[in-house]
């Protein structure tokens, strides 16, 4: 693959990310990967339902008293609008204008970072509420399902951040549009992990 | 870079075999490691059928007993078949569909590292303060409450190499799905190459359930976590549960392979197109999917009750149709054939009664009410036994015998191939068959000893002096091997002159960069076809000579994969080394900082030129 030579928008193919045999590769490839973090989080979705409020005798912790939805109802916009930022990212990556992609991608990194802040800011409170990772079946539970959606949210982060440094310089071309585009495939997953999680911790835990 | 094998010194070859992301020598790295670690695990089968070999035998404690069988499941089933599968399939499928390699070529090395520093992590357990003792299931009741590090260096370990299991999965499929040569349309595919694409299938989705089960198994006993322990409202079946999702689609992933060998060999020694191709992908197809859908016959006496039970029992019963209408295939692949027993095909027949036996038994326990009189007996032992080494392991010899050729350019001697599988044969229904009547006499499986009283002496007796037969024949088997390299008698393309697909059409040694052009596949058994038509050179080409694109070498998977191993003793330790987070830290970091390495470093591969190539002319003929 030549990364010398230049596109115009005009020369640009109409899918960048699936051009080259590489690309395909990855583009593949990577849709599976997410079919196998799909039945990743199923089990961790099954564990935590199994073990949801369960305790040892006399736990003063529920669902019902420690969630607040307010919180989560921020945490839950910010990430659907850094998925969607993320989409614009991508349709300006169709485009070949890289610097109106970057800028969306930063503002998605930047989105990413105030829902990992919240996130952090929510386990704190937690464990200072006595409600630490050990404490019971139900608090391994919700901190290992929430929290490897976490630590997905903070690998995206670290890994859109490195992409977009690593091209800064030398702008689009067809060696580097599949690695921004499987990168949002990504960042869209976790986006749909979280409704998941939304939905069946929050709203099923305080409403349910 | 020239296909023209010079002369290198201990060290440059190793240092080539650490940074290969050939599929060819990344497929001998599985075949030597998987047969190394076959040979440990073996070592265990027969220590446990020497302590079982007369009652009340005192030759090893109840505790070192326990580590021993635990340790030869986990590593015959994680450590050796697997692997040994991964070999074949990447010294085949790539050839086979006309690739020039796999689809990700620095995944398929990682995908190596990681299986063999997980493997490594695990047997190193032995000397570490012992091995995980809680059996290849490790159900939680148990396990949580192992003492010493067995446990966790179980759950370490299968979770690292268990990563390089789905990445080599997910190649799979891209490349299956993606590199197949012009012309080689789905259902023109080899079954070897289907039954790969199947089994990768399988372990994209059947792994990350066991991901997720070790990593429950690993926060509890290393981090606090309280999943298992019921006394903090956990629930120990959640473990059976994660276990066995993976772990039934885990046999077919053993056996669905095996089924893709022994029909390449079944048509290629009947010399005739394999019978009924649609119904064998089909039905291939078809187990596969079936095989998500029975994971719970495992736990028919956990107490889920009638409803679920009948269920479990009726899906189980379902996957024999399949199975059946593959067995009446290959035997009539055979029917009116003009058939050559060679090494391959004895095994390749040896195996339709033994694996129909392994089946049978099956089918009885798939029925819940008599699954609760045979739960936990030698019934058991015996019926996956003739499954895993009836079918799979028997997959493996006669692949050996046949993909030899393919993967090293000799040939394996014929004679002493015959005598180890008469050899293994004969031991494995000696050492088997009896234990289903152990197993019938209330004999339950697990246990160390026995009393002389219980009159299981002497059928136990018997099937230890099987298992003398199966070493016999491996010890055979080594000496072939031996003496084969030793000889190193090049056989050239085709050695077994009846290859049907287009592995065999290409020339020996098999280029660096398989294909010089990229074939055109006119049919099924494309090489077949071009060979009654008369075609000298077994292909017709789809592109004239140009230039190949190819990777190149990285040491980065193997210090990747170098990192996860160190981390994990981090983790190991945890709680009780002041070291043990740094250290865990210090992995990790080593990890991430490759994977860094890796994506700042543009990887764009090199070029062989067409002029080079037409230099070389015939590159089989040195």
């Amino acid at each position: 693959m030549d990364l010398n030579t230049k596109y115009t928008p005009q020369s640009w193919p109409d899918h960048p990310e699936s051009s080259t045999l590489e690309g395909k590769n990855k583009f593949l490839g990577f849709w599976l990967f997410l079919g196998g973090e799909t039945v990743l989080f199923a089990s961790l979705f099954a564990t935590y339902l199994a073990l949801k409020n369960r305790g040892p005798e006399g736990m003063q912790f529920s669902t019902q008293e420690l969630f607040e939805l307010p919180l989560v109802f921020i945490m839950t916009m910010l990430l659907l609008t850094s998925s969607l930022t993320s989409v614009y990212a991508m349709y300006h990556m169709k485009n070949y204008n890289f610097k109106a992609m970057q800028a969306w991608l930063l503002v998605t990194v930047l989105l990413g970072a105030a829902f990992l802040g919240f996130e952090i800011y929510e386990f704190n409170h937690y464990v200072h509420l006595g409600f630490t990772y050990g404490q019971s079946s139900f608090s391994s539970a919700f901190f290992t399902l929430v929290g490897t959606h976490g630590l997905h949210v903070l690998i995206g982060l670290g890994w859109i951040t490195l992409l977009m440094i690593r091209n800064s310089k030398r702008g689009l071309n067809l060696y580097n549009a599949p690695k921004f585009y499987v990168a949002s495939l990504y960042w869209h997953f976790i986006d749909v992990v979280w409704v998941f999680i939304f939905t069946v911790v929050y709203l099923m835990g305080v409403i349910g | 870079m020239s296909s023209i094998a010079q002369k290198k010194g201990f060290g440059a070859t190793l240092w080539d075999y650490i940074t290969t992301v050939d599929h060819k020598k990344i497929a001998i790295l599985y075949l030597i490691t998987g047969g190394l670690f076959f040979i440990v695990g073996g070592i265990e089968a027969m220590l446990i059928r020497i302590q079982l070999a007369q009652p009340d035998n005192d030759f090893l404690s109840a505790g070192l007993y326990n580590e021993i069988i635990t340790m030869h499941g986990t590593t015959m089933i994680f450590l050796a078949a697997m692997p040994l599968l991964f070999a074949y399939m990447n010294a085949v499928v790539p050839l086979q569909i006309g690739a020039r390699d796999v689809a990700f070529p620095f995944l398929n090395s990682l995908g190596f590292w990681m299986f063999f520093f997980g493997g490594i992590f695990l047997n190193l357990s032995w000397f570490l303060g012992g091995a995980p003792d809680a059996g290849w299931t490790s159900y939680a009741s148990l396990a949580i409450s192992s003492p010493g590090h067995g446990v966790d260096f179980y759950a370490l370990g299968l979770q690292i190499s268990g990563g390089g299991t789905l990445i080599a999965g997910i190649n799979f499929l891209v490349t299956i799905i993606n590199m197949r040569a012009p012309g080689m349309t789905y259902m023109r595919m080899p079954l070897f190459t289907w039954s790969t694409f199947v089994a990768s299938a399988l372990i994209l989705f059947a792994f990350p359930p066991l991901t997720v089960g070790l990593f429950l198994m690993i926060f509890d006993r290393m981090f606090g976590a309280n999943f298992f322990d019921h006394t903090m409202g956990g629930n120990t079946i959640i473990w059976e549960h994660l276990f066995w999702i993976f772990g039934h689609p885990e046999v077919y992933i053993l056996i669905l392979p095996a089924f893709g060998i022994f029909s390449e060999i079944f048509s290629t020694f009947s010399r005739k197109r394999l019978f009924g191709y649609s119904a064998m992908v089909f039905a291939t197809v078809l187990i596969g999917f079936l095989g998500f859908m029975v994971w719970a016959h495992h736990m028919f006496t956990t107490g889920m009750g009638p409803t679920a039970n009948a269920i479990f029992a009726v899906a189980t019963m379902a996957i024999a149709v399949p199975t059946g209408v593959k067995i009446f295939n290959w035997l009539l692949t055979m029917w009116g054939g003009s058939i050559k027993f060679t090494t391959p095909m004895l095994y390749a027949v040896g195996f339709i009664p033994s694996f129909v036996a392994g089946g049978v038994t099956g089918v009885m326990q798939a029925s819940a009410p008599l699954d609760y009189q045979l739960h936990d007996s030698y019934f058991i032992v015996a019926h996956f036994h003739y499954v895993i080494v009836g079918g799979t392991v028997l997959a493996l010899l006669a692949g050996l015998h046949f993909y030899w050729p393919l993967m090293f350019n000799t040939m394996l001697n014929e004679t002493w191939g015959k005598i180890t599988f008469w050899l293994f044969f004969t031991g494995f229904h000696l050492t088997f068959f009896i234990q289903h009547f152990l197993g019938l006499m209330g004999m339950p499986r697990r246990v160390f000893t026995y009393g002389a009283d219980q009159g299981w002496d002497l059928f136990n007796l018997i099937s230890s002096l099987g298992a003398i037969f199966m070493a016999l024949g491996v010890i055979f088997l080594l000496a072939n091997i031996i003496i084969t390299i030793v000889k190193d008698k090049k056989v050239g393309r085709d050695p077994w002159e009846d290859g049907r697909t287009l592995e065999w059409a290409i020339p020996q040694p098999v280029p660096f960069y398989n294909f010089k052009q990229t074939p055109l596949v006119r049919g099924l058994d494309t090489y077949w076809i071009e060979k009654q038509e008369g075609n000298k050179e077994g292909m017709i080409y789809a592109e004239p000579i140009g230039d190949i694109h190819m990777p190149n070498n990285s040491v980065i998977p193997f210090v990747m994969s170098f990192g996860l191993f160190v981390g994990a003793f981090g983790a190991l330790y945890n709680g009780e080394q002041p070291w043990a987070i740094p250290v865990l830290g210090l992995g990790l970091l080593i990890t991430f900082l490759s994977m860094g390495a890796r994506s700042l470093k543009d990887d764009l591969g090199y070029h062989v030129h067409k002029e080079d190539l037409l230099d070389e002319k015939e590159g089989g003929k040195h």
